[in-house]
């Protein structure tokens, strides 16, 4: 399953592309998207050994990456379904019944929130406000929002990914693929 | 229908495309700016307009412009805040995922005024969809001359990328995106210096929100004195408010400030009144840090006036009877809410948001959230009404940064307004699950 | 220069000079209690709000009040400035609230904790906290972590000043500990188990305002009050050599930075000099260092009775030389 961690020379390219539109001397800027691309290309998280090479590839060190990655909620620590369900579940997606979203994909998929599923295709995350209220309540899955969710809507989003059997990423492009 | 500046051509085909865009009389604000003014014309503008910041703050632009240092050979940057994580705000999404060259256009005009030969979108890691698009857009005007070296012939350049964060509300405070930016952890800096003297990289820098800098090339291109003779006192121009909760038709709407609150809720041409005809309870006005009022405080100033949606209409009375309209998260609740389940939410967020830097904060916002977790789950115990009150009380005005006090204020409000709810809550937790109870609370 | 009142109390100071810096030229019981700066570290202070002072007005040229209270370690003083420390009611609210915060999640577990006696989160709850706590969740814990031969390192006792990280990356070239996760859920780590393995990590010991850093060395071996502190030094390559040995009889317990009063590190030294020089035969003895009477340390008067020892020594060795 472990691949060798080494981005290939397309990938090279554009992190060269990113780290080229900051000041000499200031690649580290390039820290959070290089992390992004590095958790979407090895499996949908970042091992020790993935950031270790991104702090390589950025000439920093390796604890500079860690305070980041462990800082910021989108990157996972620890290795993740294929699709991450993560549900919102403030306020507004609160008022309008996030929680019964949430019971209702823990009973389908067989697993509590913060769980992945045998097979590894989902994990259901409860997150915090994702700036989609006037959809509430939402659900993010890769680049994609699914708003106004309803359980049948949920029942449709999750067999499609099912059917699809591929890893979400957010710099998947397909953002126009919402329900 | 008011007066629409942002979104009016928000229904026009095409309308993301650069070409659709021009048509419809885009980037002509950078023409004029860059081949009939002086970059100092344009803060003067600014400053005339009485725009302020659409963050939620409300600071003065032109005022926070002419603050920028300029030394000598020392580059200077524009940021704009896209990190958008306000809870209840999400307009500048809807912003610069339908007509994304408006906010390319605000940058580069805003950037010749303040002399900067790059700027960056900082955008929410979660909008990735959006920064793809905005970095379509950027790929069009460049191929158009409006970025890029000798913008449309003139001595200006310019660059403008996209930077995605990867998660962290505190990077919506300035100076912790900047920090990001760098590629650091969203720690807040201690201020003073503030980034308009050592910002990115140390260098002068302003941070403007999405909205705010989307809104300089009407400014540009119609003066500032037209801009303020839009909206109400001090309250000039157009507001994006970002409508949701238990209404009919949540959304994003421009409003030129100073229609009621009344109207707001209830009119077809925005939220169209309350859903399954219930009755309002409560009201979040500006974004979840600012304090919830109930319906009869939303509706009405303490005096008996018509509450307006403008700054000063939604902070008559100060806190004990007012609120801010923020960042214009405008969320609504009707009978049936729990006030105190609902600020278990909020709690909860900032909780998880806090960046862990300073003491009041990290501690208070966990030890509140536990709190109210109890109250919500039928255990909470006699006086941890008051010691909630004692916290935010605690953390409000001693911490680096305002998230502290946006964690804060909810919590006091809600006390401040809703504190048979929470007695209740404690005493008889068996009789607050029933819905009906918590009408007849209100009632 | 630049005049600042505080508490009643002025000084002239050098234009960027911090209102705390002011204070403790100053002295006396007027200076704000710190937890996170560090006068060696540079950029240090701001984060645990302890130091928190009122400016009731700002300058000469602009006297309006500050509107909320400001970390005096990160706050220059203006000419003019005026400062309420003690005066006011509303710091020292502010600051029991922050002392409170500090301690809620604090373990609380002093009589195992080889900082007691010189912890500055026991002097500021002693001075500044309340006698009973408000706070009856379980309290925050962390997996153990190995950083090291050297170090010991309790994650539960840490007030997060971030003074070790700061001083791993201003006196050393390859940090590898640092501030991992958010919120209260922050940790100093070194993420992957890792050794802190640089000359001068020591130091990290000396910095920490609290038990979360302690000396491997020195685990367990006395109470700080039962040892005797004293001045001492030795010709050492990579450091100033210029130590505080913590002796019981003749045994040296632990060799430490020399610390100013307000208990910051005066010198760096280097590992070798803390960790094993252990021998008298190592060190050349100043005499005793001087401790506050006010500490715990002080409590068995040692200061008194050697410098009473030294001079009956002197006395003897004068009425031998007179003998000859």
């Amino acid at each position: 399953m472990s691949k060798e961690i080494k981005f290939n020379e397309e990938t090279l390219t554009l992190i060269n592309k990113i780290i080229n539109r900051y000041p000499v001397g200031k690649q580290k800027s390039a820290l959070l998207p290089v992390l992004h691309i590095a958790q979407a290309e090895f499996d949908g998280w970042l091992s020790p050994e993935t950031m270790e090479y991104v702090a390589s590839l950025l000439n920093i060190k390796p604890i500079e990456v860690f305070e980041v990655a462990t800082f910021y909620s989108m990157y996972n620590l620890k290795p993740v379904g294929k699709c991450i369900l993560e549900v919102c579940r403030t306020s507004s997606c609160w008022s309008r019944g996030s929680e019964d979203i949430v019971q209702h994909l823990e009973k389908k998929l067989g697993i509590k929130a913060g769980e992945t599923t045998k097979d590894g295709m989902f994990t259901i995350k409860t997150v915090e406000c994702l700036g989609s209220c006037g959809g509430a309540p939402m659900l993010q899955c890769g680049a994609a929002f699914h708003e106004n969710l309803t359980i049948e809507k949920v029942n449709s989003i999750v067999e499609n990914y099912r059917y699809e059997g591929k890893r979400k990423s957010y710099t998947d492009l397909d953002y126009k693929n919402t329900l | 229908m008011g007066k629409k500046i942002l979104l009016e051509h928000i229904n026009v085909p095409g309308i993301n495309t650069l070409e659709v865009y021009r048509q419809n009389g885009g980037y002509a604000s950078v023409e004029k700016a860059l081949k009939t003014m002086a970059p100092d014309a344009i803060v003067e503008e600014v400053k005339k307009s009485g725009l302020r910041g659409r963050g939620g703050a409300g600071f003065p632009t032109g005022m926070k412009w002419s603050f920028l240092a300029k030394p000598e050979g020392v580059e200077r940057y524009l940021v704009v805040n896209a990190d958008e994580s306000e809870p209840g705000t999400f307009k500048d999404r809807y912003l610069m995922e339908k007509i994304p060259h408006i906010l390319l256009e605000g940058m580069i005009t805003s950037s010749f005024a303040l002399g900067a030969k790059t700027s960056c979108i900082y955008i929410r890691g979660e909008y990735f969809y959006v920064s793809r698009i905005l970095e379509a857009a950027i790929e069009e005007a460049y191929a158009a001359g409006l970025l890029g070296k000798n913008i449309l012939g003139t001595n200006f350049s310019h660059d403008i990328f996209v930077q995605v964060g990867a998660g962290a509300y505190i990077c919506g405070e300035e100076t912790a995106l900047l920090e990001s930016l760098e590629g650091k952890r969203g720690n807040p800096r201690i201020k003073p210096p503030f980034p308009a003297v050592a910002g990115l990289y140390g260098c002068p820098t302003v941070v403007n929100n999405v909205e705010t800098i989307a809104s300089v090339p009407y400014i540009v291109m119609n003066g500032g004195d037209d801009y303020a003779k839009i909206g109400i006192g001090r309250s000039t121009g157009t507001k994006l408010i970002s409508a949701s909760g238990h209404i009919n038709k949540p959304g994003v709407y421009e409003i030129e400030m100073g229609i009621t609150v009344e109207d707001f809720i209830y009119s077809e041409e925005y939220c169209g009144g309350i859903l399954n005809g219930k009755k309002l309870k409560a009201v979040v006005a500006g974004g979840s840090s600012v304090p919830i009022l109930p319906a009869d405080l939303i509706l009405k100033t303490e005096k008996g006036e018509p509450r307006l949606m403008s700054y000063e209409s939604l902070s008559d009375g100060g806190f004990a009877t007012g609120t801010m309209l923020g960042s214009g998260g405008f969320m609504v609740y009707d009978e049936t809410t729990s006030i105190v389940k609902n600020l278990y939410t909020f709690a909860r967020f900032y909780h998880h948001e806090s960046c862990g830097q300073c003491s009041p904060c990290r501690e208070g916002t966990g030890w509140m959230e536990k709190i109210l977790h109890r109250i919500v789950e039928g255990h909470g115990k006699h006086g941890d009404t008051d010691l909630l009150w004692d916290i935010q009380r605690k953390i409000e005005g001693n911490t680096i940064c305002p998230l502290g006090d946006a964690a804060a204020w909810p919590v006091a409000s809600a006390i401040r307004h809703f504190r048979a709810e929470f007695e209740e809550y404690i005493n008889h937790p068996e009789r607050i699950k029933e819905v009906k109870h918590l009408q007849e609370l209100v009632s | 220069m630049a005049k600042v009142t505080i508490d009643g109390q002025s000084i002239e100071v050098p234009d960027g000079t911090t209102i705390l810096q002011a204070a403790r030229m100053i002295g006396g019981d007027n200076v704000p209690p710190a937890m996170c700066y560090h006068s060696k570290l540079k950029t240090s202070g701001g984060y645990c709000r302890t130091c928190i002072v009122k400016v009731s007005k700002g300058s000469d040229k602009d006297p309006r009040p500050m509107p909320k209270l400001v970390p005096s370690c990160r706050t220059t003083v203006m000419d003019g400035m005026e400062v309420q420390n003690n005066t006011s009611p509303e710091v020292l609210e502010a600051r029991r609230g922050v002392v409170e915060f500090l301690l809620i999640n604090h373990p609380l577990d002093c009589p195992v904790c080889d900082q007691a006696g010189e912890c500055h989160l026991q002097d500021l709850g002693y001075e500044n906290g309340a006698a009973k706590t408000r706070y009856d969740f379980p309290r925050r814990k962390f997996n153990m972590i190995d950083i090291g031969a050297n170090i010991k390192m309790h994650m539960t006792r840490c007030i997060m000043c971030f003074r070790c990280v700061k001083t791993a990356d201003q006196i050393t070239d390859n940090r590898v500990h640092g501030m991992l996760n958010r919120g209260d859920a922050s940790e100093i780590s070194t993420y992957i188990e890792k050794a802190i393995t640089n000359d001068f990590s020591g130091n990290m010991i000396d910095v920490c305002p609290v038990g979360a850093l302690t000396d491997k060395t020195f685990r367990f071996k006395s109470r700080v009050w039962f040892t005797k502190p004293m001045d001492a030094h030795r010709d050492c390559k990579k450091c100033s050599g210029k130590v505080a040995l913590w002796e019981k009889g003749n045994e040296i317990l632990r060799v430490t930075a020399r610390k100013d009063k307000w208990g910051e590190a005066e010198e760096w030294i280097c590992n070798e000099c803390r960790f094993e020089k252990k021998d008298v035969k190592d060190w050349i003895i100043e005499g005793p260092r001087h401790i506050d009477r006010h500490s715990v340390i002080s409590l068995n008067h040692y200061e008194n009775v050697v410098s009473k020892l030294k001079i009956d020594i002197a006395k003897q060795q004068k009425q031998l030389v007179d003998k000859k």
